[in-house]
């Protein structure tokens, strides 16, 4: 009896419930959804771990990429996966101009008015695309063919996801290699371990935090050319995305690439099934949120977050 | 007699509107160990982080003839002038390893990896912990740490700021005598701010003793040790 209206308060059909397909099918959905915002917040995780906040300025700096792989595709006519490169180039080239002028002449261990600084750039960036290119929705085309080659009635697992989940376990382990493995990696964790020893081993700190403005740029391209083949283009487009990637790092641990991976894939699971099963469409953005707020309450450091030792 | 290898002149230093150093001059010959002295807020820090354009600074600081006033830490560093912070001048989040590749930073030739190993020989217990991360080694084994991580940049000079800080005596005791032998063997010109003034005076060749942001008492080490009118008004042991 209490279950019944349970389930009708949130419109839950047993059909629904029994119905394995639609399972599998919202497993895959989940799966395509969450790599694409594992690749954008993968993107925040870089920002974070070289400047220890949370930069606001990166989704925008992805959507002038992702504008600029559509010029580069659609008008210009080069094939998408070069298109993508060639914007991911630009982007980078943009965020280390971006950080030389704009953050630089802000002393790197004052967070909060480097934050409000990012939040700035947010709105001027949003707001340049939006005049430059309009409101209008276009689509770009996926990196990855169309088609399924795993298919079990309405249950799909697309090429496009596929590709996509490929792309981004390449990202972590290209990334991985990148920050565990050369100098510039090392001077990168250095900095963003301890502001003054980096500077006192003869490490140019402003350098390496371009170049880790532009390396998340140039991710956050690539995160928004998988994200937006699934949506359509349009100047606010990576603000929704965000919420989700941020929720995304957010239970991974805001300083782990691995955990933007899992978290990506457990928020678009989550989701995907929520909305299917409770119905919860016009929620979907507040189940983002609920993520955020539960993780900081039970588990500030996400799942795979390092805790800080230091002993004193 | 030739120049001195560290030359201080009119270093003043200030941080915002409130000035620490005003105006001393003091040198360091090549090789040598030098100490600086004096209470707290006389300028002893202040005076190493002036000398690596840590802080906004005046006067003229000349490393083997070479002015280094008015350069970046990054380009001091690269002309051989290692700095050991006060309290943690590790990388917390990297591991002993690390931090001792990070200390190499600045070096491209090929023993790096051999320099690491004899440090690892010098400090037995960071070689015992190489993997671990530097902040979770105890308050001493960071100190050691920290030092071997300024070395591994071959320092021609080494700033070294209360090396003795949160130590057990006995391992104060230890650290000196690695940094003498450091000194004897590599020849590493160093310059030390220590509140164990007994001790660094016992190692240092030269010892210059700050007050209020002035050099008020400068001479060899042990003829500053051996005053007993000097050592009650300024040393207080």
């Amino acid at each position: 009896m209490v279950l019944a209206s349970v389930l009708g308060v949130f419109d839950i059909s047993l059909d629904k419930l029994s119905n394995g397909e639609l399972w599998l099918a919202q497993f895959f959905r989940g799966l395509s959804d969450g790599a694409t915002y594992a690749s954008v917040a993968l993107a925040l995780v870089m920002i974070y771990k070289s400047t220890g906040f949370i930069n606001f300025a990166q989704g925008s700096l992805a959507l002038l990429g992702v504008y600029l792989a559509y010029i580069f595709s659609v008008e210009q006519g080069l094939p998408v996966a070069v298109a993508v490169v060639c914007a991911m180039v630009a982007s980078s080239a943009v965020a280390m101009f971006v950080e030389r002028v704009f953050i630089r002449p802000f002393p790197p261990d004052h967070v909060l008015p480097l934050v409000i600084v990012t939040l700035g750039l947010l709105l001027i960036i949003d707001s340049a695309v939006g005049i430059v290119w309009g409101f209008r929705t276009r689509s770009l085309p996926s990196m990855f063919p169309s088609g399924a080659p795993i298919e079990w009635g309405i249950a799909q697992l697309t090429w496009r996801t596929i590709g996509n989940l490929g792309t981004v376990f390449a990202v972590v382990g290209l990334l991985y290699l990148l920050l565990s493995r050369t100098k510039i990696g090392l001077a990168f964790r250095a900095v963003s371990s301890n502001l003054e020893s980096a500077r006192l081993v003869g490490i140019r700190v402003g350098p390496t935090l371009g170049f880790g403005w532009a390396l998340a740029a140039s991710i956050g391209t690539l995160g928004g050319a998988l994200v937006v083949p699934e949506l359509l283009l349009e100047p606010s487009i990576m603000l929704r995305v965000l919420i989700f990637s941020l929720a995304a790092a957010a239970l991974g641990g805001l300083d782990s690439l691995v955990g933007a991976v899992i978290g990506g894939l457990v928020v678009g699971l989550a989701r995907n099934l929520l909305v299917t099963f409770l119905d919860l469409s016009e929620l979907a953005l507040a189940t983002a949120v609920a993520v955020i707020l539960v993780v900081l309450l039970v588990r500030p450091t996400g799942l795979f977050g390092s805790t800080r030792v230091e002993r004193v | 007699m030739s120049a001195p290898y560290l030359e201080v002149a009119g270093l003043k230093a200030a941080y915002g509107d409130i000035q620490v150093l005003h105006g001393i001059d003091f040198s360091v010959d090549e090789g040598q160990i030098a100490v600086i002295l004096g209470a707290n807020g006389a300028g002893k820090t202040t005076t190493l982080r002036a000398l690596c354009a840590m802080v906004s600074t005046e006067g003229s600081v000349q490393l083997a003839g070479e002015e280094l006033s008015g350069r970046r830490t990054a380009d001091i560093v690269r002309r051989g002038v290692a700095h050991v912070p006060q309290g943690r001048g590790t990388f917390p989040d990297l591991s002993v390893e690390e931090n001792l590749m990070a200390g190499a930073y600045v070096r491209s030739d090929a023993d790096v990896r051999s320099d690491m190993e004899q440090w690892f020989e010098t400090f037995p217990v960071l070689g015992e912990r190489r993997t671990q991360t530097a902040g979770s080694l105890s308050g001493g084994e960071q100190q050691m740490l920290a030092i071997a991580r300024a070395l591994m940049l071959r320092p021609s000079l080494l700033l070294l700021d209360e090396p003795s800080l949160g130590l057990a005596p006995m391992i104060t005791r230890s650290l000196f005598e690695q940094l003498t032998s450091i000194n004897a063997t590599a020849g590493t010109t160093m310059l030390v701010v220590e509140q164990n003034a007994s001790l660094a005076l016992g190692v240092a060749d030269v010892a210059y003793v700050l007050e209020a942001g002035e050099v008020a008492l400068s001479g060899p080490a042990d003829e500053l040790a051996a005053d007993d009118s000097v050592r009650r008004a300024y040393l207080g042991y």
